[in-house]
């Protein structure tokens, strides 16, 4: 998680007034996918599209490092050809990816969550269980 | 009985991390009160870490030992005595590919070991309280609830989830608390005590990489070592004299001869589970097998082979979500210990469980069966068990989570305990019975404690594949 000067601010001025999960949704299996229902706790803080799109799009980039593909099909031939001793020298495709979604998280407090007194967590800080969107006590941090 | 008490979390009294004295800001700090804390100091399960967290094992290392122990001096007998032999008579490419496959063997067994196998870090009090918050709208708060399990729908099949009272979520799907680690591990497929760790999600390609290769390499050896023996007792001089010019030989063959039956079909046997997608522990339980009379098929197949086989071994390396090496911030708790509710007695009879593969693998398994109906009074499987950490660990099937860490202990006792085997599917059936061929048999009834096991080790030489091949059913 990165702190930006609102976010600083925000975590030394204002308390926590709750917490609230987004789980996992299994539907398609295992893949890492979250569910975009929208929480009732936020139904004050924040637009409802705006959230639904932020969790497509980490879904979406979750599907992506997960994905299947000609490229990973290529990698992993290669790495079995080395007895997998390329994974220890090289950043695998799923951590590139994990940079590009802590990058976007960043993004969405910094634009999106900060000013409205929310704050998401990676949800790799959390096993990927959960995304969790801690929501802090209103003190006049509205635009 | 069910000695597991359920205590709702009540966030108000969540356990206040004491890491560090309050004055340090940033990071906890260790006991000089100068260097930061890494997160695997503090990890809450049964693990060992190694190169300050950089390698994980389990936290009882098996045979381990002796399967490095095995593999070191059987190839370094073939080096020495083989290889010079057949390089003067035959070629040199003999020792080079016995180098390749050496290598090969080694390295990925040291990455099945020392990986993380994909365990799920605890939940943090706060996403503990928040799902039985949940659980508690839906049911009765007044007393123990019942056990607590989640459906989905996945594939257009209801799977059910079931909540983990040790890690406190309700696991993903193919997700299982191995309760000798005392983790629960993605795509959960068995705990190896020759590898000295789960086999899950993040190892399955080096564990099956590792058999593969140790196949070839034992097959490798036990033809030249054969061929080496079957030159040298040319010209009439007959195979004891060849025995002795080359007594290492004879070691060889004994080992090959009796791991390589066992290694192969063992290797044939992952083969079918990474074609099928499939994990030892649900070809165990038979799942997917349609053994309630329903017909349930894999939901997470791809209905092709090839597909299968690239999803489990060339999908994109997941991350480890443990975060060893992370250091701990001075304001978080550690994990969920501190409403940890565990009872320390199951972890005596995984140590027993633990010590059951041995070269006699299947029967000690088997023998197992008796034991565990002993500690845990329903021994079947699909009952509720009242033993405390297995509620927890394998919901209803206490005795399939033995056979996951044992392998095919408790998929083997059935088939030798009753009349008709339980899975239908031959294929596997066979190969048990035909590792089960090259080990004797113990009676049912014998109760087996650890010493018995590491006696039984060491009896055969590498009689520990066949064990290997048995408890990784």
């Amino acid at each position: 998680m990165a702190e930006t000067h609102s976010l600083q601010d925000m975590r030394q001025q204002a308390a926590v007034a709750a917490k609230v999960f987004i789980q996992r949704d299994y539907s398609n299996g295992t893949m890492c996918q979250f569910q975009t229902k929208f929480p009732s706790e936020l139904e004050t803080k924040i637009d409802k599209q705006q959230f639904e799109e932020t969790i497509r799009t980490l879904n979406n980039l979750y599907a992506e490092a997960e994905k299947l593909g000609s490229q990973s099909f290529i990698e992993g031939c290669l790495a079995c050809l080395t007895a997998y001793t390329v994974f220890l020298c090289m950043e695998t495709h799923y951590e590139k990816v994990l940079k590009k979604i802590a990058k976007y998280i960043q993004e969405q407090n910094d634009k999106i969550y900060a000013p409205r007194g929310l704050l998401l967590t990676d949800p790799i800080e959390r096993g990927l269980r959960v995304i969790e969107i801690t929501i802090y006590e209103d003190r006049s941090f509205s635009r | 009985m069910k000695s597991r008490e359920y205590q709702q979390i009540d966030p108000k009294a969540l356990p206040t991390p004491t890491q560090s004295p309050p004055s340090h800001q940033h990071q906890a700090v260790g006991d000089d009160g100068r260097t930061p804390r890494r997160k695997w100091e503090v990890f809450p399960g049964k693990n060992r870490f190694f190169c300050d967290g950089r390698i994980m094992m389990a936290r009882q290392s098996g045979v381990f030992p002796l399967t490095l122990g095995l593999i070191l001096v059987t190839s370094g007998l073939f080096f020495i005595f083989d290889c010079p032999f057949l390089v003067k008579h035959l070629t040199s490419c003999i020792p080079a590919i016995g180098g390749v496959l050496f290598v090969f063997v080694l390295i990925t067994l040291l990455q099945t070991s020392f990986t993380d196998p994909g365990i799920l870090p605890r939940a943090t009090p706060e996403e503990a309280a928040d799902i039985e918050r949940q659980i508690d709208d839906t049911g009765n708060a007044s007393y123990r609830p019942p056990p607590r399990t989640k459906e989905v729908l996945i594939n257009q099949q209801v799977i059910k989830l079931k909540y983990c009272f040790t890690c406190k979520m309700f696991r993903p799907p193919r997700t299982s608390h191995c309760s000798l680690c005392d983790n629960c591990v993605e795509r959960f497929d068995h705990h190896c005590p020759w590898v000295g760790n789960c086999v899950g999600k993040r190892n399955y390609r080096f564990f099956y990489t590792f058999i593969v290769s140790l196949s070839f390499l034992t097959a490798f050896i036990f033809g030249c070592v054969t061929t080496h023996l079957a030159l040298r007792a040319k010209g009439g001089k007959g195979l004891m004299f060849a025995l002795q010019e080359s007594p290492g030989s004879a070691v060889e063959l004994a080992i090959c001869f009796f791991s390589v039956w066992s290694i192969l079909g063992l290797s044939g046997f992952h083969t079918y589970l990474v074609a099928s997608n499939l994990t030892t522990n649900e070809d165990i339980k038979g799942s997917w097998s349609g053994k309630s009379g329903e017909a349930v098929t894999n939901p997470y197949s791809h209905k092709n082979i090839f597909i299968n086989c690239c999803s489990v071994l060339c999908v994109p390396m997941p991350p480890s979500l443990i975060d060893r090496r992370g250091f701990l911030p001075a304001d978080e708790p550690a994990q969920t210990s501190g409403v940890d509710l565990e009872l320390p007695n199951p972890n005596t009879k995984s140590d027993i469980n633990v010590c059951v593969q041995g070269p006699k693998g299947l029967l000690e398994s088997a023998a197992l069966t008796p034991l565990l109906a002993t500690s845990c009074p329903q021994g079947k499987p699909q009952t509720a068990l009242p033993c405390p950490e297995n509620t927890s660990a394998l919901n209803s099937d206490p005795s399939l989570e033995l056979s996951q860490r044992c392998g095919g202990t408790h998929h083997n006792s059935k088939t030798y305990g009753s009349t008709s085997p339980p899975l239908p599917t031959k294929g596997r059936l066979h190969k048990h019975k035909r590792a089960s061929s090259h080990t004797p048999r113990p009676t049912f009834d014998d109760h087996v404690s650890p010493s018995s096991h590491d006696g039984n080790h060491r009896s055969t030489d590498r009689g520990h594949r066949g064990a290997k091949f048995a408890t990784l059913q």
